[in-house]
């Protein structure tokens, strides 16, 4: 509605919307594959060969591919796994660094020059590492306590008036079961949906102010517009890895609750 | 017209703008005890980062739920 009343109005800038998402199939009609999916592919394949590359050949006295390899490999153990779960946590580091890559990999490639969409603005993809996760930490907590101790420590914790209980144990249970996937979804994908919007209205806001407004006033706001996605570009980055991480972290440290004996 | 945000009805960007205050609150008290944390005891500063990283994180998240209702809704 109110776009036509813009267009009336005779301004011919459509700002971008949740339709800057959606992408036609790369390789003509009928073909399945999109933009997305493509980045996806390619990421995956990226961390992977790196990895691979990375451990093939590993020396004593580490190569300079080994050594990148081994610090990225070594952070995701010492200040994810070691500092949110402890020593019991070694035996989950090789799933940690894998979702921390992917996504990392994926994030990235919302910044990255030609590429220039995150993948995981699709919330396929954060949806699924949620499901991911959950089973996981859901898995070691009843392979732990068997069924019932499991869901009778989530749900009655100990050293609580029990009137309470009506109240938090059905709390408790939605906040596990549903809520921790559902947030850890939710915070990844729109992190990224509105960082790309951002960076999508500087841009065409931008090339919109300097070629079509035009002017003093319109060339001048739009270098500054222009100028500041340059430096919005570089904050994406920051949040890209920091979401990346920040998932990653829960993740440890929902199956560090899981492992401990008090929840 | 499906790629035009004034469509939405700028009622929603407005509920988004008043559900962010909340969390930009939250942030910002997070930060600071993450910050006269770290002034007090400088050589906590490992402990405290991760701490202060998560709780940004669970903050930011009422935020970012507020745009994705923005935009469902």
């Amino acid at each position: 509605m109110s776009s036509s009343v813009l267009a009336v109005e005779g301004e011919g800038f459509v700002s971008p919307g949740p339709g800057t998402f959606v992408y036609p199939p790369a390789f003509g009609e009928g073909s399945l594959v999109t933009k997305p999916m493509l980045i996806v592919i390619l990421g995956s394949l990226a961390v992977a060969v790196f990895f691979f590359l990375a451990a093939r050949r590993a020396a004593m006295v580490p190569g300079k591919t080994q050594f990148v390899g081994e610090s990225l490999y070594g952070f995701v153990r010492n200040s994810i796994a070691l500092e949110a779960i402890g020593k019991p946590g070694l035996k989950y580091v090789p799933y940690l660094a894998t979702v921390f890559f992917f996504l990392a990999t994926l994030n990235i490639s919302g910044i990255l020059p030609l590429v220039q969409f995150p993948a995981t603005s699709k919330i396929a993809i954060p949806l699924f590492l949620a499901v991911i996760s959950c089973v996981i930490f859901n898995v070691i907590g009843i392979k732990r306590e068997g069924l019932g101790g499991y869901f009778k420590h989530m749900m009655f914790p100990s050293g609580i008036p029990w009137p309470v209980y009506i109240l938090l144990a059905p709390i408790e249970f939605v906040s596990t079961i549903i809520i921790r996937p559902l947030t850890l979804t939710l915070r990844l994908t729109f992190n990224m949906f509105a960082g790309h919007l951002v960076l999508v209205l500087f841009i065409l806001g931008g090339e919109y102010l300097v070629f079509e407004y035009g002017g003093v006033v319109g060339i001048a706001a739009g270098t500054v517009a222009l100028l500041g996605s340059l430096v919005l570009t570089a904050f994406e980055g920051f949040v890209q890895l920091l979401q990346a991480y920040v998932f990653t972290l829960l993740s440890a440290l929902y199956i560090g609750g899981a492992l401990q004996d008090e929840h | 017209m499906e790629g035009n945000i004034a469509d939405l009805g700028s009622l929603n960007m407005i509920g988004y703008g008043l559900a962010a205050i909340g969390p930009g609150i939250g942030i910002g008290l997070i930060f600071a005890a993450y910050i006269s944390g770290v002034a007090r005891q400088p050589e906590a500063r490992g402990m405290l980062q991760s701490i202060a990283i998560l709780g940004f994180a669970l903050a930011e998240a009422l935020a970012i739920i507020g745009i994705g209702l923005a935009f469902a809704l």
